[in-house]
């Protein structure tokens, strides 16, 4: 968490993983388009959705992380032809056990984000942020170790 | 029991097998032990009655690596387990003798102890009674009321894989309970309650890995837990976060491959409902991705090795 102190205004971390071949080349666009986005969100590249092992995403909550979201490729167009399909799945079970242990599931998201998709890319992470923002400080999962 | 003796002892004659792997009477006279039987030591302290309750299938991984071919007393529950180890290739099932054993529901001496039974001496089983002595005199339980947990929401009675088995038509006689009930207790609740009871729950972890240990789909060779830089440093209580996470990646770990035997809710020496977390992941992927029973055979896919193009999108689990 980041406190501005002039504005007291809470900005959440957000970590994104986005894949090699879509989701980071939307983000690309988005940046090359000048479409604005926080620059809350820290992205990680990843090869493949499904390179996502669900440890990352609880070790980007206990690190700190405020909101996770993971971005691939549309399903059906997996560079590795099938990637995705398995990281939905994961995922909906991340999320599902997540929500069954208490912990607000509009802090976790998985969105598919196409080469093509700046626009979408820059709108996906606003409405992620502003979702998280009104969530507040992640205090459920954190590790009280990490936080300054 | 007396048949199951007849047989052991005629493969053990014969040479089929040359070791036993089953239950020994402990120090009470309701303990049992997974013990190991050959020729040499006989058949000594052999027992399978209401208090074996042990799941041998684990055990097997380390057996079926000596010489010699074991044979095991496999209970219905187990044999799920078994499959599920023999599907992993975490067992040589040529080494394996499989003796299917009948199964009338399992008695927890927990649950005895649970009606307030102190300076128990002795328990015997007797028909659907369950004599209890104690140095205070003696007391009279109906077996249904001191079934196992996880015996009341048994899924079968059938020994899914097996060379021989020896059958009875003994049941427990008692009303099943809806194995998911429970866990829609739990769904019904707010965020924030759910967030309480499973803190409640899980601080009183103390890291024994005792639900590791026992766990027949938890064989790894190398364990992700006694990585150090896992972020989980495999102490008690160092800190909350811990104590969820070392439980979500537990339960994700089996997701899909547990086979809802209950042990790791027994042995719990805090009595941590672990199953629950099992069972969400069982409940959601029957519910997503069609009912699914691991263990059942030795070929079936697992819901998380496997996707159709039609699966839901992640997004449900927000229109709840």
């Amino acid at each position: 968490m980041q406190v501005n102190e002039s504005s007291k205004e809470f900005k959440p971390c957000i970590v994104a993983f986005c894949c090699n071949w879509c989701s980071y080349a939307g983000a690309d666009l988005a940046g090359s388009n000048r479409l604005s986005y926080p620059a809350d969100v820290k992205i990680i590249r990843v090869p493949c959705s499904c390179r996502v092992n669900p440890l990352f995403i609880l070790r980007a909550f206990q690190r700190g992380a405020d909101g996770v979201i993971l971005c691939g490729c549309h399903p059906g167009d997996c560079h590795y032809t099938t990637g995705n399909y398995y990281a939905r799945r994961r995922m909906t079970m991340l999320f599902s056990m997540l929500d069954y242990l208490g912990i607000e599931k509009e802090r976790t998201r998985v969105e598919w984000v196409s080469a093509a998709e700046g626009a979408k890319f820059a709108a996906t992470m606003n409405d992620f942020i502003s979702t998280v923002q009104s969530l507040g400080e992640n205090r459920k999962l954190r590790d009280l170790r990490c936080k300054e | 029991m007396q048949g199951i003796i007849e047989k052991v002892t005629e493969l053990l004659d014969n040479g089929t097998v040359d070791r036993v792997l089953a239950w020994k009477a402990g120090e009470f006279s309701y303990d049992r032990t997974p013990a190991v039987f050959d020729k040499e030591s006989g058949l000594y302290g052999l027992v399978y009655d209401s208090f074996c309750v042990n799941n041998l299938s684990k055990y097997l991984i380390e057996e079926s690596k000596k010489d010699g071919k074991v044979l095991v007393l496999m209970k219905p529950c187990d044999s799920y387990g078994l499959n599920m180890l023999i599907k992993e290739h975490r067992v040589d099932r040529e080494k394996i003798y499989v003796l299917g054993v009948p199964c009338k529901c399992k008695v927890s001496v927990d649950k005895i102890k649970a009606t307030g039974l102190t300076g128990i001496l002795d328990i015997v089983e007797e028909g659907n009674d369950i004599k209890v002595t104690t140095v205070y005199g003696d007391t009279t339980l109906d077996r249904k009321d001191v079934l196992c947990d996880k015996c009341m929401v048994c899924k079968d009675k059938v020994v899914v894989v097996y060379d021989e088995k020896i059958e009875s038509d003994e049941t427990a006689g008692i009303e099943k309970l809806d194995r998911m009930a429970e866990v829609e207790a739990l769904e019904a609740m707010t965020p924030d309650e759910r967030f309480n009871f499973w803190r409640s729950q899980l601080s009183k972890c103390i890291r024994c890995n005792a639900c590791r240990n026992v766990c027949p789909i938890c064989s790894c060779t190398k364990c992700v837990f006694d990585n150090d830089n896992t972020g989980i440093s495999s102490k008690a209580n160092v800190d909350s976060f811990e104590e969820n996470m070392f439980h979500i990646v537990r339960a994700y770990h089996v997701a899909g491959r547990c086979t809802d035997c209950g042990e790791c809710s027994r042995v719990c020496p805090q009595n941590i409902p672990l199953h629950l977390l099992n069972r969400k992941f069982i409940k959601e992927m029957n519910e997503l991705y069609g009912t699914y029973q691991a263990g059942t055979d030795a070929e079936a896919k697992d819901p998380l090795t496997a996707f159709t193009k039609e699966d839901a999108e992640p997004s449900v689990i927000y229109n709840r």
